[in-house]
């Protein structure tokens, strides 16, 4: 790997948490719950676009796994806290 | 080991991955700095769309790249994405509607009509209305 794409691929890395530590402003701020929903669904998009930029600074397949169970997690928790606050319970 | 790598595959990787760092800064600093939740719902949907497809698009050439082959396996994290994402979103702005209307907030009103149906039965005692089990 040359320095253009190891360069590349740390500022990016770093950008990635630059938005990370934006986003856990506003979940720690949020008004609101669903604000907090939102900033935590957020959280766990970047943290999967993170993991597929660490699969390619590794030349790994592992972390494109790990992506994946991040995504199908993130779905579940946040589909789970939005029926939570819709309804004030989790499975009717 | 991957230090044969032409500067055509490497530009290009960089690029679409500086570019989906940058998608989701915008989304973080839209959700940080928008002033009503439903419009701070907009912002993600910036990470979980063009910057998902740029992140896999990168991978993808990197990866056929270092293999001489090609590895699409990336694909599904945008195929997935852009199937969970509007579920989320759709039921946490009900949420919000719900939530804000129970707050006494201007929000619009229930449009479902089978609600609005339950309400009416609901106004006048006749029927049994003790579906709710309160």
């Amino acid at each position: 790997m040359s320095d253009l794409l190891s360069n590349a691929i740390l500022a990016s890395l770093f950008i990635f948490s630059l938005a990370m530590v934006l986003t856990l402003v506003r979940l720690f701020k949020g008004p609101s719950a669903q604000d907090r929903v939102l900033a935590l669904d957020y959280l766990y998009i970047t943290a999967m676009l993170m993991m597929l930029t660490l699969g390619i600074r590794y030349a790994s397949d592992t972390y494109f796994e790990a992506a994946l169970l991040i995504a199908l997690f993130g779905f579940v928790g946040s589909f789970a806290l939005a029926k939570f606050l819709l309804r004030g319970e989790v499975i009717e | 080991m991957s230090g044969e790598l032409s500067l055509w595959i490497e530009i290009p990787v960089a690029i679409l991955l500086l570019l989906s760092s940058l998608f989701a800064l915008v989304g973080a600093l839209g959700m940080l700095r928008l002033k009503d939740y439903f419009q701070r719902m907009h912002p993600p949907a910036l990470a979980s769309t063009l910057g998902a497809w740029s992140v896999a698009l990168a991978s993808i050439i990197y990866f056929s790249a270092l293999k001489s082959g090609p590895v699409l396996h990336a694909w599904l994290i945008p195929i997935l994405l852009s199937i969970t994402v509007p579920v989320t979103t759709l039921l946490l702005a009900r949420a919000a509607l719900f939530r804000k209307r129970m707050a006494g907030d201007d929000v619009p009103a229930e449009v479902s009509s089978r609600r609005i149906q339950a309400q009416a039965t609901a106004s006048n005692p006749a029927p049994s209305a003790t579906h709710n089990g309160e």
